[in-house]
């Protein structure tokens, strides 16, 4: 299959999957096989379109014009190619976990759940493919919108409080300040689409170049760079598998791939570099590293920890694009991947331990690594990863990002990533220490195991996805070298 | 060809159907006819807005007479829009609306009501293709009337004061404007909007002109709610029968701006030194004031139909800032707006009268948990609303995007303007949401809980509504077009 139709595939078989879901909403089997098997295509229909963008082409397909000069209009390119096969990827580990979650913890409203998680990974879909910022805008609040009855889930008090805060930061700051960038930079570039070397050169001052990337940085809230991270732990609230979709798959990382790409494709490396206030981003991208890290470690509930540290890794992103070191560039590309790995695993964790044992304070986690030896050894796995330690997925991109702060000289970065790690072990080795080596404080009021099988297979997938990284991230690698091809 | 008479057959064949409509008392039969007619208007309005796009007016003489001497039609790609959007709005009221209708409106009355409705179809429509100010005057006063008739028609005896209190206001209006264009014919000697503008150059003593533009001005914005002309709006919308605030939301305020941006831009502008600045300096402060003071209003008004009302007035300001910012992108801006509103506004209060055939109250309160027992109604009032927020997607965004465009470009002053364009939509979110946590509360009001879904027809007749929104956001060419060509030509007199 030619490169269009794969695209269109990729658009339209998560749809098609929301409305055969819908349709077998009275067969809970039929319809959780619906959602693997539409996951699973989805999947294969992604890594597809892989080996040609690899050769270096940059299949596209026009959807539609919607006004003059401005396209519906979707282009793979390196960057988009990688976070749409990554999330296809995880969408079929966090479906078969979902299953086991969902129905282990006899949730309600199964068939609305998985509905509008192919919606979400529809708009995924569109954002990582997106061939001009218009066109990722659209897909990006549509993310917004099918998640929002995700997180609010559960529907008492608390998520619908949670969810609010979710949709009003993501909209707010998605209506208040990325549409007016987005229509500025129209203004005077005349153009949205992603262009390799940017489209800004030449068509704006130095001074309101900075403050354009301003109201991008913090516009795209999905980003979480400090002040606009609340909406995360708000989002909390929502069932456990949400929070990995959220936090690995597809929300997060939306947000990170967007700077990313503005970084990139809009503003260009070389013009950024003589922008003067791009400094200051670095250091609030740097702050948020230090200060969401600061506010994990005196976390006690699992998710909240896990939710503050992903604001604290979102912003290694943020600020490996803002290095604006060719090297930094990749390394930003790829702890977009290895962040999923290591987060994904520490959520599903997270969430089996919960269905198993109705825990969700680390306090209690005493002995748990000897009643649930895989759910805690993936746990470890996942955590050294975010520390960055080898032999897991962070330490590539940590590696990668320490690279490019040499080649740009930058300082600043070097000791944030050395503090952050530092802080990165302080709050995920007491749990894990906890785990294995004390003894329990008191029996738990009912004897248990592992969590249901589905839940056990998914966690340990994601786990030795975060080893195998280490070793196998070559063509990863390579791939995104293909982002600073094409520069002027 | 019979094509060349088109625009006489749209304006009078909404009057001339009504007093047909008002001779079989009680039955279907004065609805079905009403509805009929609506829709044979909405295809001529539709075979117009077509052969608007191809030339800049479509001049009819009444009865041969040329004009100036006799009266003229005139149709222009503004006007084609407008009649779009008011037959468009009457023909989804009437078709989707029987069953809130027969509940709201008494037997004895249908027939009359439905006459009515034809008048004020017809009223509005010549208002729009009207090319003389004391026709316009006279089709002004017609809709008006009719209007009033359709506010009253229902049970709800709060309709009267709030139909009493539009009946002043429209009539101050209205004198208004009349004693405006009395002053211009005392001028000029001419009613035909285009000779008056080539003659009003010739006015030595611009004085009583200078009285006219004022009067002229004020008189419209007063019939169109700008805000703080605006107090009779809430009422009225909120008492009147609920299909009838669908059909007057949509197209009765918008009309009212139509006159005023063809006064003020075309008749006034060309002789008048420094009117567009004037203009502009009025318009504009009103304009963001009542942005955000409707806006927050809306926030915290508890009735389901005043809190929309409210918006109304806040999306009014959106289509005069957008006029008053002078330029093509800006009109634009304000003329799609026009449109798109209407679609979106016209949905949402269909959707609420739907509800209100399963509810006796609709505030906030007595509509928790609707959702959950009418999905597919609440989904397509969702859809609408996104579209008044202006979502991507959605036909707002298109004018959203264009409004920001046109505010950016205007200088310094824009960034300022932008800022209120975004916090009133970040408003309306507010507002909206307020609505969708209401109608998907799990503990349904007692009403509510028992409340079924309504029947099939009803809904394709919403969701027809409510997809309209997505199509012109994803396919905005032939609403753009249309006010792309009403901008320049509005503009042209001002090159």
């Amino acid at each position: 299959m030619t490169g269009p139709t794969l695209i269109q595939l990729a658009l339209a078989l998560p749809l098609a999957g929301a409305a055969f879901i819908a349709l077998a909403r009275s067969r809970p089997n039929l319809r959780e096989a619906v959602s693997l098997a539409t996951a699973t295509a989805l999947c294969i229909a992604v890594w597809s379109l892989l080996p040609e963008v690899m050769a270096g082409a940059r299949p596209s397909y026009e959807l539609m014009t919607l006004l003059p000069g401005l396209a519906i209009r979707f282009t793979v390119e390196p960057l988009g190619a990688m976070f749409a096969a990554l999330a296809s990827l995880l969408w079929i580990v966090n479906t078969i976990y979902s299953i086991g979650y969902m129905r282990g913890n006899r949730e309600q409203h199964q068939t609305r759940f998985y509905i509008f998680f192919a919606v979400s990974i529809a708009a995924t879909m569109g954002i990582a493919l997106a061939g001009n910022l218009l066109t990722l805008f659209i897909f990006y609040e549509m993310l917004t919108l099918s998640t929002y009855p995700l997180v609010a889930h559960k529907g008492d008090p608390q998520a619908r409080r949670g969810a609010r805060t979710y949709l009003f930061i993501l909209l707010g700051t998605s209506i208040g300040l990325l549409l007016p960038a987005m229509v500025w930079t129209y203004a005077v570039a005349g153009t949205l689409e992603f262009t390799p070397g940017g489209v800004l050169e030449g068509n704006i001052g130095d001074g309101l170049a900075a403050v354009l990337l301003l109201l991008y940085v913090l516009g795209i809230g999905k980003a979480a760079v400090m002040p606009v991270h609340r909406w995360l732990p708000a989002a909390m609230v929502a069932p456990t598998p949400v929070s990995a979709l959220l936090h690995a798959v597809a929300v997060v990382k939306a947000g990170v791939f967007t700077v990313t790409k503005v970084v990139i494709y809009i503003f260009g490396l070389d013009f950024l570099a003589h922008v003067p206030a791009e400094k200051l981003l670095v250091y609030l991208a740097g702050f948020t590293v230090l200060a969401a890290s600061l506010v994990a470690l005196r976390q006690t509930d699992l998710k909240r920890l896990l939710a503050y540290s992903t604001v604290s890794q979102l912003s290694y992103v943020v600020l490996a694009a803002l290095v604006l070191a060719p090297l930094s560039e990749i390394g930003a590309a790829i702890h977009i991947v290895a962040h999923a790995f290591g987060k994904i695993t520490l959520f599903f964790a997270a969430g089996a331990i919960y269905v198993a044992s109705r825990k969700t304070d680390v306090r209690q986690f005493a002995g748990i690594g000897r009643r649930m030896p895989w759910t805690m050894i993936a746990f470890t796995i996942g955590a050294i990863s975010m520390i960055g330690v080898p032999p897991t997925a962070g330490f590539v991109s940590k590696w990668y990002i320490i690279a490019g702060a040499f080649q740009a000289d930058n300082y600043f970065v070097l000791a944030v990533l050395a503090v952050s790690t530092g802080l990165n072990a302080a709050y995920f080795l007491p749990i894990v220490f906890r785990a294995f080596f004390q003894d329990e404080d008191q029996a738990p009021p009912r004897e248990h195991g592992e969590a249901p099988w589905p839940m056990v297979a998914a966690l340990t997938i994601t786990a030795a996805l975060t080893l195998l990284f280490f070793v196998f991230n070559g063509p990863v690698v390579e791939l995104e070298y293909g982002i600073l091809r094409g520069r002027p | 060809m019979w094509t060349a008479q088109l625009p006489a057959l749209v304006i009078a064949g909404p009057p001339a159907a009504a007093p047909v409509a008002a001779r079989r008392p009680g039955a279907s039969w004065s609805w079905a006819f009403a509805a009929l007619a609506s829709a044979a208007s909405f295809a001529i309005a539709m075979l117009l807005a077509l052969a608007a796009t191809e030339v800049t007016a479509i001049s009819y003489a009444v009865g041969s007479w040329p004009p100036p001497f006799g009266i003229e039609l005139r149709i222009t790609g503004f006007s084609a829009l407008l009649m779009l959007i008011i037959t468009g709005a009457s023909t989804i009221a009437l078709v989707g609306g029987k069953a809130s209708l027969d509940s709201d409106i008494a037997p004895a009355r249908r027939h009359y009501f439905y006459a009515a409705w034809l008048l004020a179809v017809g009223g509005l429509v010549g208002i729009v293709a009207s090319g003389d100010a004391f026709n316009i005057f006279v089709f002004m006063e017609v809709s008006s009337l009719a209007t009033y008739i359709l506010i009253a028609a229902g049970g709800n005896p709060r309709a009267l004061p709030a139909v009493f209190k539009y009946l002043v206001m429209g009539t101050i209006g209205a004198t208004f404007y009349l004693i405006g264009i009395g002053l211009i014919y005392l001028m000029t000697g001419t009613l035909n909007l285009v000779d008056m503008e080539t003659r009003i150059h010739d006015v030595t003593d611009l004085k009583p002109i200078y009285a006219a533009v004022g009067f002229v001005t004020l008189g419209l914005v007063l019939k169109a709610g700008v805000f703080p002309l605006h107090v009779w709006l809430p009422n009225a919308y909120a008492w009147s029968p609920h299909v009838v605030t669908a059909f007057i939301a949509a197209c009765s305020t918008k009309v009212s701006l139509y006159v005023l941006l063809r006064f003020d831009f075309m008749v006034f502008q060309g002789s008048l030194g420094g009117h567009d600045l004037q203009f502009a300096g009025f318009l504009m402060p009103l304009a963001v004031l009542g942005i955000l003071v409707a806006s927050a209003v809306a926030m915290t008004e508890g009735h389901l139909k005043r809190m929309l009302a409210y918006s109304s007035i806040a999306q009014i300001g959106y289509i005069v800032l957008g006029a008053s910012l002078m330029s093509v992108s800006g009109l634009t801006a304000g003329i799609v707006h026009m449109f798109n509103h209407a679609l979106a506004k016209g949905t949402m209060f269909l959707a609420i009268a739907f509800i209100a055939t399963r509810l006796t109250a609709l505030r906030l309160d007595d509509i928790a948990g609707i959702g959950r027992r009418m999905p597919w109604t609440l989904g397509a009032f969702l859809v609408a609303a996104m579209s008044l927020i202006g979502l991507p997607g959605t036909a707002g965004f298109i004018s959203k995007w264009y409004l920001v465009l046109a505010a950016l470009q205007s200088g310094a002053v824009g960034a300022l303007l932008v800022a209120v364009v975004l916090v009133s939509s970040l408003m309306a979110v507010y507002y909206i949401w307020r609505v969708v946590e209401a109608a998907w509360s799990s503990t349904p009001g007692a009403e509510a809980a028992g409340a079924r879904e309504v029947p099939l027809p009803m809904l394709a007749v919403l969701w027809t509504a409510a997809l309209a929104s997505i199509w012109f956001g994803l396919q905005p060419g032939l609403p753009l077009a249309l006010s792309r060509s009403a901008a320049t030509y509005l503009l042209g007199q001002l090159q």
